[in-house]
């Protein structure tokens, strides 16, 4: 007889050893699907998680890893204060792009003056796009009690299309011979978010990791952060002691949107440079997994950006060298996200084993 | 009047996947089960189906192997809910992008491939009544199907004893389980009637409505879905009616996309989500009764 047993307190061990033993079994599934893809698990594990970071040609990828996590980091540290809170914003990804299509509005509008304040409004402006597309979501569940998971998700849709509206529209290069896309940001001095292209470095990276020290300070030391996570773990005791709901709910709806739109604005001035009808690349969406990964906790979604970037660029390694399909990394972070939501139960729950049967 | 009557057929094809998904998400909702892996569920039974109807050539064989194959997934959402006793609404968000992670990669290769044509289900004599014949009977039997089972589902939920017993875990688990019903396993079940309902919605999409295989097909369909059972106050006869009217507001986007009327494209491509939203904000300010257990995790100790 095998029955779980409530703990009285979380498991410490468990909350920080969950995502780890979750990694794990993620490889060893994704090991199989490898395998039944008729790849050498081994090679394809190697060349995902090891290969990136240490083989010869690293160098090259490396950069690559902070091109990738500064993004998923941002987002998920947004998305992190609202899941603490039991506000679930899951549409970041249009956030994303309505942060990206209004600084890249300013830069395009602007063209081809040269100004140092220009890229400082961009990052406003990109700010505010995000912050105004999850305000949607925000003020209807404050206000009316919407459910914000399904409209905020509603507007990833129509995100997508505004974009492809404007990247075949009004923001299509005048001077690009018809084809579809903005100017390229890249190659516009002021706009572009580049501090060292070689290094991988952006304005998007400082943002990341000032991000993350920001939640953190704000989680364990201010008391907004601290009523954050009253309103999740007790939302009774939250009410109470006076915690203003409405005020949390679009506290956490407007920061995440912010951070996604700011990650958005870096990516197409940045990596990306084109408006284009897809530049967004589901980092909205991973960014839910990092940020689950990551235990919620600022540090921890450090290091679950990074290992999430790692099966972006191994993944592309492993579809240049092994001719794995790009779904199958897809397919391995979403199992990533089960795994840990399964090992989980160990955190808040023992195992008993009785031979002797039920008592 | 040739415009119209298209529309009106065209409205039924359109809120058959709706329906089914919704269908079924309301029996796992009635349950007090949130499944927010519609969407992850639909597209497996997308590609299950269309792999299993171009490899054996029976369309009919495809929608039950879809069926199969969105039970299947959702029986990994049950298990992590039910068993593990995970977060629903973090484990359905991990259904749906594990569901189109695994679509993806199984859907190498079937794209631009055509499936074999499903048989139509014209009903002799009722199809040649003009004007209501081409809307109601001359369509393929999977519309007739999701009819039935909007019908089936309102019996069994209304009037049999397993249905009360059903509502009753959704309403309030612990008094269902002091009352000796099996909680865990009725939701489990329930999950499973949910995700074969949803794959078969996925493939009715990418068999008979599209039909073609394209990555990510089902384009928010499991969620204006989910939306609905909001908006039929989870009630199997609402969500039905509101699958028709959602049904009916694509077709007339599609028509006038088509015939080039004087509003932008992407204004009509994105007016489904709008709609949705609009509704779901109505439907707030009504404030309908949602099952009181819906979305809380069922422990027997606690």
């Amino acid at each position: 007889m095998i029955r779980l047993e409530k703990r009285r307190m979380p498991s410490q061990v468990w909350t920080w050893a969950a995502p780890v033993v979750a990694v794990l079994a993620t490889m060893v599934a994704g090991g199989a699907v490898f395998a039944a893809l008729g790849k050498d698990p081994l090679v394809a594990i190697r060349t995902i998680f090891w290969d990136p970071l240490f083989s010869e040609f690293a160098f090259y990828y490396r950069p690559q890893l902070m091109i990738k996590g500064a993004p998923l980091v941002l987002i998920a540290i947004g998305l992190s204060l609202g899941f603490r809170a039991g506000i679930w914003n899951i549409g970041a990804e249009g956030q994303y792009i309505m942060g990206a299509l209004a600084g890249a509005g300013v830069a395009l509008a602007a063209y081809p003056l040269e100004a140092a304040w220009l890229f400082p409004a961009m990052v406003i402006a990109g700010a505010l796009g995000g912050w105004a597309w999850a305000m949607i979501p925000g003020l209807l569940k404050v206000t009316l009690g919407t459910n914000e998971i399904l409209v905020s998700l509603m507007l990833v849709y129509v995100a997508e299309k505004i974009l492809a509206a404007m990247a075949l529209g009004l923001m299509k290069n005048p001077d690009g011979f018809g084809f579809p896309g903005s100017r390229n940001l890249q190659q516009y001095p002021s706009a572009t978010s580049w501090i060292d292209q070689a290094a991988g470095l952006h304005w998007g990276v400082a943002a990341a990791f000032i991000a993350v020290i920001a939640a953190y300070v704000l989680l364990s030391r201010h008391v907004l952060g601290f009523q954050i996570r009253l309103a999740g773990q007790a939302p009774r005791a939250a009410r109470f002691a006076g915690v203003n709901t409405a005020r949390l709910v679009l506290f956490c709806l407007g920061t995440s949107g912010a951070l996604a739109g700011m990650a958005g604005l870096f990516e197409v001035a940045g990596p990306s440079g084109v408006v284009s009808i897809d530049f967004n690349a589901g980092y909205g969406f991973t960014a839910i997994i990092v940020a689950f990964l990551g235990r919620l906790h600022p540090l921890g979604i450090l290091l679950a950006g990074g290992l999430m970037a790692l099966t972006y660029v191994g993944g592309d390694m492993a579809q240049a060298n092994l001719q794995l399909p790009k779904a199958a990394i897809q397919l391995f972070q979403g199992m990533m996200l089960f795994f840990l939501l399964a090992v989980d139960v160990f955190t808040n729950f023992r195992l008993r084993i009785n031979l002797r049967g039920a008592a | 009047m040739e415009m119209l009557i298209n529309i009106a057929a065209f409205m039924f094809v359109a809120a058959t996947p709706l329906t089914l998904a919704a269908i079924g998400e309301t029996v796992v909702e009635r349950a007090g089960v949130l499944n927010l892996g519609v969407e992850g569920m639909m597209i497996m039974g997308a590609i299950v189906g269309f792999m299993v109807a171009v490899n054996s050539g029976s369309p009919v064989l495809g929608l039950v192997m879809a069926a199969a194959g969105g039970m299947g997934l959702s029986l990994i959402f049950a298990f992590v809910t039910q068993v593990a006793l995970a977060n629903q609404v973090a484990s359905g968000l991990a259904l749906t992008l594990f569901g189109l992670g695994l679509s993806a990669l199984l859907g190498q290769g079937y794209q631009g491939v055509k499936p074999p044509a499903f048989p139509q289900g014209d009903i002799p004599l009722l199809a040649d009544i003009p004007v209501l014949g081409p809307i109601l009977f001359q369509q393929d039997p999977v519309v007739y199907l999701a009819i039935a089972l909007t019908v089936a589902v309102f019996v069994f939920l209304r009037f049999s004893r397993a249905g009360l017993v059903l509502r009753a875990v959704g309403e309030n688990h612990d008094a269902a389980h002091a009352l000796g019903y099996k909680v865990v396993r009725i939701r489990i079940a329930a999950i499973a009637f949910g995700g074969a309902c949803a794959g078969l919605g996925g493939a009715y999409i990418s068999l008979i409505r599209v039909p073609q295989w394209t990555e990510g097909m089902t384009a928010g369909i499991g969620w204006i879905a989910l939306a609905l059972v909001v908006f039929g106050a989870w009630r199997p006869l609402l969500v039905g009616l509101g699958a028709c009217i959602f049904g009916g507001i694509e077709a007339v986007q599609l028509n006038l996309q088509a015939a080039g009327v004087a509003i932008p494209v992407s204004l009509l491509a994105m007016s489904p989500y709008l709609i949705t939203i609009l509704v779901l904000v109505i439907m707030s300010a009504v404030r309908t009764g949602a099952p009181a257990s819906l979305g809380r995790p069922f422990h027997a100790s606690s």
